[in-house]
Parts: structure tokens; sequence; C-alpha cells
């Protein structure tokens, strides 16, 4: 058997690895991806929760959770592709208009 | 040896993931995320979620990893290394919060109740589709609702302006 | 009723105010003066109707006139209110009686000026103002007008508004006269503290200060008694509002530069009755002063310095308005050393005679200077008395008036003065004697300068006709310079021809203040002379001045300083008027023989630039003020502390803004890392509480 801590503790890992990503990296499809590894991160969490208190609302959730995230990435990529023709580069830090 | 199985698993998951975050192109860290993915799968299905394991491969590797690819070579990006990061202290900032964040939330969730139930653990596509369409039917419309929303959205959002014109 | 006298005034003002600009000469002259009429009329049907009246049970005659209630807080209640009693009555007598025949000069004299209108708007404006100081009934109402006649003041004073010196004049007047005034209304707070009423009169619901001062007891002869806080404390303070409107020392020194206003002007205000409103005041309050030696002993004292030390002056001035404004502070000292002698009848007497002659003095003056084309300096005059026979004739009069002569008002008036400081029931000790010989040594200064004056002006060589080339740049203060230009006495051929009389409008006035100096004294003949000399059934009416005024006015006794005895020995009492009468007599002599033979007679430097005093103000009191006002309130308090914290605020304001900057640089990273900040620190506090409990 493996111990529920077990999992809780990898999605935690794989959460933190996740969120630090957001902000490190500069190309927005990279911190695109690394919003994705947030998420899948919490679905793993909430699987392992299904799986040892026998509830198969934590899956149901899941699979909530997978669809808002097709359709995040889609909204997502088209907002991406706008962006770049407009300012024909993909660095977050050229995205700074909002600077005082 | 379930355990030694996890282990495996786990490890190959967090290499994955450093993998997405220290590559420097973009396509590497698409196909590190793959990866990942696939190792997920694999755990969901050894919590006896299979459903849920193959539509992680079906929807998240195949649909979603396959646009991120598409959009990739669509805006035919270079490596980001060549212009030096003028932000390199967020590296520094961010390890040691990722640090933080971590020994946090391992703390609170060393302290959830460990139960044991007798029932066993199901996951299969009957037990899914019965909750999803009685239980959970509002949550089930309301997301197919924001699929229409998100697609909407997407073509409107990438259009060329020039078909403005056409009209 | 009495609102009649009041309003009148006002309302010429106002018509001339307003409309002035507009109205021919003969239109404002006739305004101006018929608004003053209407009040000397209503005054004296007023005193009328009050002689007729019978009076009540403490003696007092009075009429009211009350308005409506002004003020009204707590205990604190000031009515606009007027009130004629025996003191008021006579004084509003003579104040609208001599106003209007200074107005009626005055339409003359100021003929030709621009702004003529706006002369008489001032001096009717004035009229209202001294009216309701006279006739008010409350220390409130009288504190009204005493400072309205004080503006006017400036602003007649400041008539000539474009010449530096007239403004210059103004403001020294206004902001010396505010000096005193500080004092009076601390005095008028004082009272109120002290009584909670600071009425006159009893009224239903407030009570007269005079009645309750009256039960209060006699205070030290101290100078403890100073600052106590009591009576001696009130009376000081208002004796210090007096010093301010009544020229004593050390307040005088507007009035000698007041002169920088139209002659009128002198006569009205500085002559007759803006400054004698101090005296009036002190005489109006004599309840509280009775009871307080200290006060009287330093008023009387100061009242004499001021008597001797303003006729030391007097002896050496050169303008002849000078002197007359000299020799108005020296008998204002002599109706203040009256006063501090406890004689407050005879100093209210001195009041009205000087009010007569010096009137008339100002007056003559003003005739002389219109001869001679505005020139006021008397090294340039002399053997006038051939061309300007009635102005001559009654200056002449007024000056034996102010001199002293045997029978003419001024002699009574000071006779009566001089013996009452010696025989004074109040002064201690060796006092009263020390003040009647110095009052003694200045009546005979007073009696040589004014000799001095009339000399050098009308007798001797016609010194007029070398200096005419020079006449208007001579003079030290000649005050009408450019308006001579204007003057409508090109006609007489300019300055070859022989000076020549002023016109009936001017004379006229003369004329009548003439006969008033002579004989208005003998309304108020000591009781000693008047035992010996006169049948007896007229000494009802040569006391009749000192019976009238009996009631409202008290004769305090301080026991024990053998006043007493000596106030009721006649015999000395005519001893006394012997000698005031033959130092008077010889002072006029030595006057007239040593001036005839050396009118220019130079006097002492120090005596002719007034010991300095202004001077010496400057340096001690005006310039200090003026530098801790530049280098310390101004570039100090204001350049750096308060426009430092504003400034600084400002500064504090940016520089934090531009902290704050850094909070938005436009790198979303950053954006994302703060959340990511945000959410740790949360996350790690509410596990820390939720685990922790």
């Amino acid at each position: 058997m493996v111990p529920l801590s077990w999992y809780l503790a990898l999605s935690a890992v794989l959460f933190t690895i996740g969120a630090v990503g957001v902000f490190v990296k500069r190309n927005v499809i990279s911190i695109f991806m690394c919003i994705e590894l947030m998420l899948n991160a919490v679905n793993l969490t909430l699987i392992a929760f299904s799986s040892y208190y026998r509830e198969i609302s934590g899956q149901l959730f899941v699979f909530i959770v997978m669809t808002v995230a097709a359709a995040e990435a889609g909204v997502g990529l088209a907002l991406v592709i706008a962006v770049f023709r407009n300012r024909q580069s993909l660095d977050a830090d050229d995205a700074n208009l909002l600077k005082l | 040896m379930e355990q030694a199985f996890f282990l495996v698993l786990a490890v190959l998951s967090v290499g994955a993931a450093l993998s997405v975050v220290i590559q420097r192109s973009p396509l590497y860290s698409a196909f590190s995320l793959i990866g990942l993915f696939a190792c997920l799968a694999a755990l969901y299905v050894s919590l006896q979620a299979q459903f849920l394991g193959a539509i992680q491969i079906i929807v998240y590797a195949g649909a979603i990893m396959v646009l991120f690819i598409f959009v990739i070579m669509l805006l035919n990006i270079r490596k980001d290394a060549q212009v030096l990061d003028k932000h390199r202290y967020l590296w520094v900032l961010g390890v040691p919060f990722g640090l933080v964040l971590a020994i946090e939330v391992l703390y609170t969730l060393s302290k959830v109740a460990k139960v044991s139930i007798d029932k066993p653990a199901i996951g299969d596509s009957q037990s899914i589709g019965y909750g999803l369409y009685t239980t959970y039917l509002m949550p089930f419309e309301l997301t197919s609702i924001l699929i229409l929303l998100a697609i909407v959205g997407s073509v409107i959002l990438a259009r060329r302006d020039d078909e403005k014109e056409e009209n | 009723m009495l609102r009649v006298i009041v309003f009148a005034p006002l309302l010429g003002a106002i018509i001339l105010g307003l409309f002035g600009k507009r109205l021919s000469e003969r239109i404002i002259a006739l305004i101006a003066c018929s608004s003053i009429a209407v009040s000397t009329i209503a005054a004296f049907a007023a005193f009328a109707k009050l002689l007729a009246q019978q009076p009540d049970s403490a003696g007092v005659r009075r009429i009211s006139d009350t308005l409506f209630t002004w003020i009204q807080v707590g205990a604190f209640r000031a009515d606009f209110a007027f009130m004629l009693d025996p003191l008021s009555g006579v004084m509003i007598l003579f104040v609208t009686g001599v106003g209007l025949l200074i107005h009626i000069f005055a339409t003359a004299y100021m003929s030709g000026e621009d702004s003529y209108y706006r002369f008489f708007t001032y001096l009717n404006l004035f009229m209202f103002m001294m009216i309701t100081l006279v006739l008010a009934d409350n220390y409130l109402m009288m504190f009204v007008g005493w400072e309205g006649v004080g503006l006017c003041s400036y602003l007649l004073i400041g008539y000539y508004f474009l010449r530096d010196y007239a403004n210059d004049a103004a403001k020294k007047a206004f902001i010396v006269n505010r000096i005193g005034d500080f004092g009076f209304a601390l005095g008028v707070m004082l009272i109120f503290y002290h009584f909670n009423t600071i009425s006159f009169i009893d009224k239903t619901g407030i009570a007269s200060v005079f009645t309750l001062a009256a039960n209060k007891p006699i205070e030290d002869l101290a100078s403890t008694a100073l600052f106590a806080g009591g009576l001696t404390t009130i009376a000081i303070l208002l004796f210090i509002g007096a010093t301010g409107k009544s020229a004593q020392i050390p307040l005088y020194v507007w009035l000698p530069d007041a002169m920088a206003g139209p002659t009128p002007v002198s006569a009205l205000i500085h002559a007759a009755t803006m400054v004698t409103a101090g005296v009036y005041m002190i005489v109006r309050s004599n309840m509280i002063f009775g009871k307080a030696p200290m006060a009287l002993t330093i008023v009387a004292v100061v009242g004499a310095l001021t008597a001797f030390f303003a006729a030391t002056i007097g002896i050496a001035q050169w303008n002849i308005k000078k002197v007359l404004a000299y020799s108005t502070v020296s008998q204002l000292g002599y109706m203040f050393l009256a006063c501090g002698a406890g004689a407050f009848g005879p100093a209210f007497f001195h009041v009205v005679t000087h009010a007569f002659f010096k009137a008339l003095l100002f007056l003559g003056s003003g005739s002389v200077i219109h001869a001679m084309h505005h020139n006021e300096d008397m090294r340039t005059m002399g053997g006038l008395s051939k061309y300007l026979k009635i102005t001559f004739a009654t200056m002449g009069a007024g000056t034996l008036a102010i001199a002293g002569f045997p029978l003419l008002s001024g002699f009574f008036s000071k006779d009566e003065i001089l013996w009452k400081v010696r025989s004074s029931t109040v002064l201690p000790g060796s006092l009263g004697t020390i003040l009647w010989l110095l009052g003694l040594l200045t009546a005979a200064i007073t009696a040589i300068y004014m000799t001095r004056m009339m000399v050098i002006t009308f007798f001797g060589e016609e010194r007029f006709r070398n200096a005419h080339h020079d006449d208007h740049g001579h003079s030290g203060h000649d005050d009408h310079k450019a308006h001579d230009d204007k003057h409508g006495h090109d006609s007489h051929g300019g300055h070859g021809g022989n000076p020549h009389e002023s016109p009936l409008a001017m004379t006229i006035p003369l004329i009548v203040l003439a006969i008033l100096s002579v004989v208005g004294g003998f309304m108020g003949v000591p009781e000693g002379l008047a035992e010996k000399f006169l049948p007896h059934s007229l000494h009802h009416y040569t006391h009749s001045f000192y019976a009238f005024l009996q009631p409202v006015i008290s004769v305090p006794v301080i026991a024990g300083n053998g006043g007493e005895a000596l106030a009721k020995d006649h015999g000395a009492e005519l001893v006394s008027t012997i000698l005031s009468s033959i130092v008077a007599l010889v002072a006029i002599g030595i006057g007239y023989l040593v001036f005839r033979g050396k009118p220019l007679m130079q006097m002492p430097a120090f005596l002719e630039n007034k010991y300095f005093i202004d001077e010496i103000y400057d340096a001690v009191i005006v310039n200090p003020l003026k530098a801790i006002s530049t280098t310390g309130l101004w570039k100090f308090v204001d350049v750096v502390i308060i426009d430092g914290s504003v400034n600084g605020l400002a500064k504090l304001v940016n520089l934090t803004g531009s902290g704050l900057r850094y909070l938005q640089p436009g790198i979303t990273r950053l954006y994302a890392a703060f959340i990511f900040g945000g959410a740790v620190f949360v996350i790690g506090w509410f596990f820390y509480v939720v685990v922790n409990r």
C-alpha cells in the first residue's frame, strides 16, 4: 500500500515546481505550460483523495478540471497569437506598457 | 512492490517537471510536459482511476499539447537565449519561495487524517458516467457551455483583421 | 428723541458719500452744515427738556433713548442706547455747537479743493461717531464711538493722501491710538469681570457700574494695588486708553504730526472734541477712580508732567499749528491733573472752556494760513494785525483766555484746577503742593509761548514780503504745496498783494467763539471768589456749572492729608487766585517785551526738536520691531518654517510616490512573483493559525 501522504507530497512538489516556473520563464508559452503543470498537480491530489476515501466525486471534479483546462488552453493560445501579431515577440518582459 | 512502482514514477515525473522549467526551448519543455502527463496517467491508473488515466492521455497529451506544439511551430519561436535575461534575480527569489511553499504544504498535508474504508476503490467509466449524469449534471452542462465560449472566444481573438474589412 | 442728534450727521455723511461727487460745492456745504445744525438744535432741545425734568431720588436728571438690545450673552448686555444726563448734556452742547461753527468755517476754508465732498463726508461721519461716544449709555457703545473717531481722525489727517507726510501722520495717529485702545478694552473687560455689567445707568435687568462701584471700599495707595486686578487696575487701564486718545505722555506723539490734516480738522478733532474724549471718559468713570488713589496719583503726575513738557516744546516751534498742537497737549495735561487731584468738575469745566478758545485759536490760525496762501511758518509772517483785523482781535481774545488773563473763561477754569490741586483731598502728602507749583510754572510758560505766537504773527515787520519767493518751500511742514495751485486765490494778484481778511463764513465763527471764550467762564466761578465779589443773587448762576454736574460727579475724599481743611479756606483760595493772575499777567508781559524786540529769537535746539522723542521711539521701539518682523518673523518663521513645512509636505508626498512607483515596473513576471509571494504568505499564515489551534 502506498500511503496517501506520498501522493500528496509528490503533488506538492509538482505544484511548487510549476509555480516557480510561472515567473521564472520568459516565454509566454512556457509560462502557460507551467500553469498546466500546476493544474495537473492538483488533479493528482484530487484523484489520490478520491481513491483513498472511496469517493467518486474527486474523479468527477478532475473530469471537469480537465475540460476547463482544455478550454483555457484554447483561449489562452489564441490570446498569445493575438499578442504576437501586435508585438512580434513572445517575451513576457516586452509587455511592459503598464510601466510607470 | 507497489511502492517501488510509485517511487519510480514519482522520480520520473519530478524530473520531467524540472525539465519543463529548466529547458530553454519551449519545444523541449512541451515534450517534457508530455512525458509528465504520461507518468501521471500511469499514477492515475495505479489509483484505480482508469477512465481518467485514459482521458488524461487523450485530452491533455493528445489535444492540448498538440495545440501547444502547433502554436509553437506557427510562431516560429527561437530559443530565448538570444537576449540576456534582465531579471535573473527572479531565480534567486523563486527558489527559496518555492521551498517555503513546499514545506508549508507538506506540513499541512501530513496532518491529514488517515482512514481506511472497506469499499473497493473504483474509477471505471460506469461509475463516472453515473455520477456525471445524476448528481453532477449541472456542472456538466455548464462545462459544455464553457467549451462553447472558449471556441467562440479563441476564434475571435485569433482572427486576422483584414477579414473584417471584407465584410 | 436723542437718536436725531446721533443720526443726522450720519445721514449727511451717507448722502455726501454716495452723491457728493456730482454735487456742487454750495450744495455740499449746505447738506453738511444743515445736518450738523439739525443735530445742534436737537441737542439744545433735549438739553432744555433735561433742565425741565424733575430730578429723581438720587438727584439725577436723565433722558434715555434705547434703540435695541445689541448684544445679550449671559450676563453681558450692551444696548444700542443713548443717554442724556448732566455730563453728556453739557458735552453734547459744545460738541455740536462748536462742530457747527467749524463746519461753517470749513465751507469757506476748503473751498476750491478737489474732493470737497470727501472732506465733509468724513467730517460728518466724525460728528456721528463723536456724538455716539458722548451719548453712549454703556462702555461698549462708548468704545464704538471711541474707535470710530479714531478712524475718522485717520481719514481726515490723511485727507491729502497724495502726500507721504500726511499718510504717515495718519498712520501714526491711528496706530498710537490703538495702543491706548488696547488698555481701554482691557479695562472694560475687567469692569465686566468685577461688576457683571458695563452700563452707566441702572436699567431693568442690569445694574449701573457706578452704583456698584460706589459700594466698594477705597483701595490702598500702593503700587501693589496697580496689579491686584481691582478697581485700581481698571482705572489705570482706562487711563492708558485716555493717554492714547487724549495725547498724554507717552502716547502724545501723534498729535503734533496730526497737523498734516486741514486746519478745520485740527480745530475740531484735535482741539475741541476727540482729544477731550479721554477726559470725558475719565470724568464719566469718576466713581471708579474715586476708589483708586494710586491710579489718581499716577493720572495727576502724568498730567502735570505732560503739561509742563509740552509747554516747553511749544515755546520753540516755528509752525503756527504745531505751537497750538503742543498747547493742546499741555492743556489736556491740566485736565488730567485736575482729574488726578479728584477735581473732576473743574477738569470738565476746563474741557468746555478749552473747546471754546482752542477751536478759536485753530480757526484763527486757519484764517491766517488762508491769508498767507497756506504758509504755516511764523518766520515768514509778521505785522498781520494791520490786515487781518478780525482775526487778530479774536485770536487775541483766545490767547488771553488760554493764558489765564483774569476774568476770561480760561482764567476761571485753570485757576480752579490749580486751587483744587493744591487743596486736593486725594493726593498724598505734599504732592498736591508740588504739582500746584508745576502747574503755575506751566501756566507761565503757556502765557509766554502764546504771546510769542501772537507777537511773531501779528506784530513787527512784515517778513512775508521778503520771503514770498520761497514761502512755499520754506516752512518745514508746509502741507498745502500741491494744493495751493488749485486754490481760488489767483485773483488776488499772487504774492505781490497784501494779505486780506477771510470771508464772512470764516470770521463769524471766530467772533462767536471769541465771545464764548470771554464770557463762558462766568458759569463756573469758584465759591471763594463769588462770595467775596459777587452779590448773592448771582451765586446761583455763577455756580450753576458745578451744581448742575454735582449729581453725576463725586468728589473723592481720602482722609488724612489735610486737603479738606485747606479746601474750605476761602482766604487761601483768594491768595492762590491772585497769585495765578499775577503770574499770567507777568508772563504775558515778558512774552510781549521779549519777542517784540527779537521775534526770530532762536530757542534751544533740543526743544525745537521736541527732545528728540520721535527719534528715540524710532530707535527703541519701531526699528527693533521692524527688525524682528523682517528677520525673525518673515525670513525665519514664514519662509523657513511655514513654507518649509508646506513644501516639505509636498516633497514628502513626491518621495513616497517615487518610492511606490517601483511597485508598478511593468515587468509582468514580477507581478506574478508578487502574487506568488503573497499566496505563500497567506497560506503559511492560515496554516499556522489553523494547525496551532
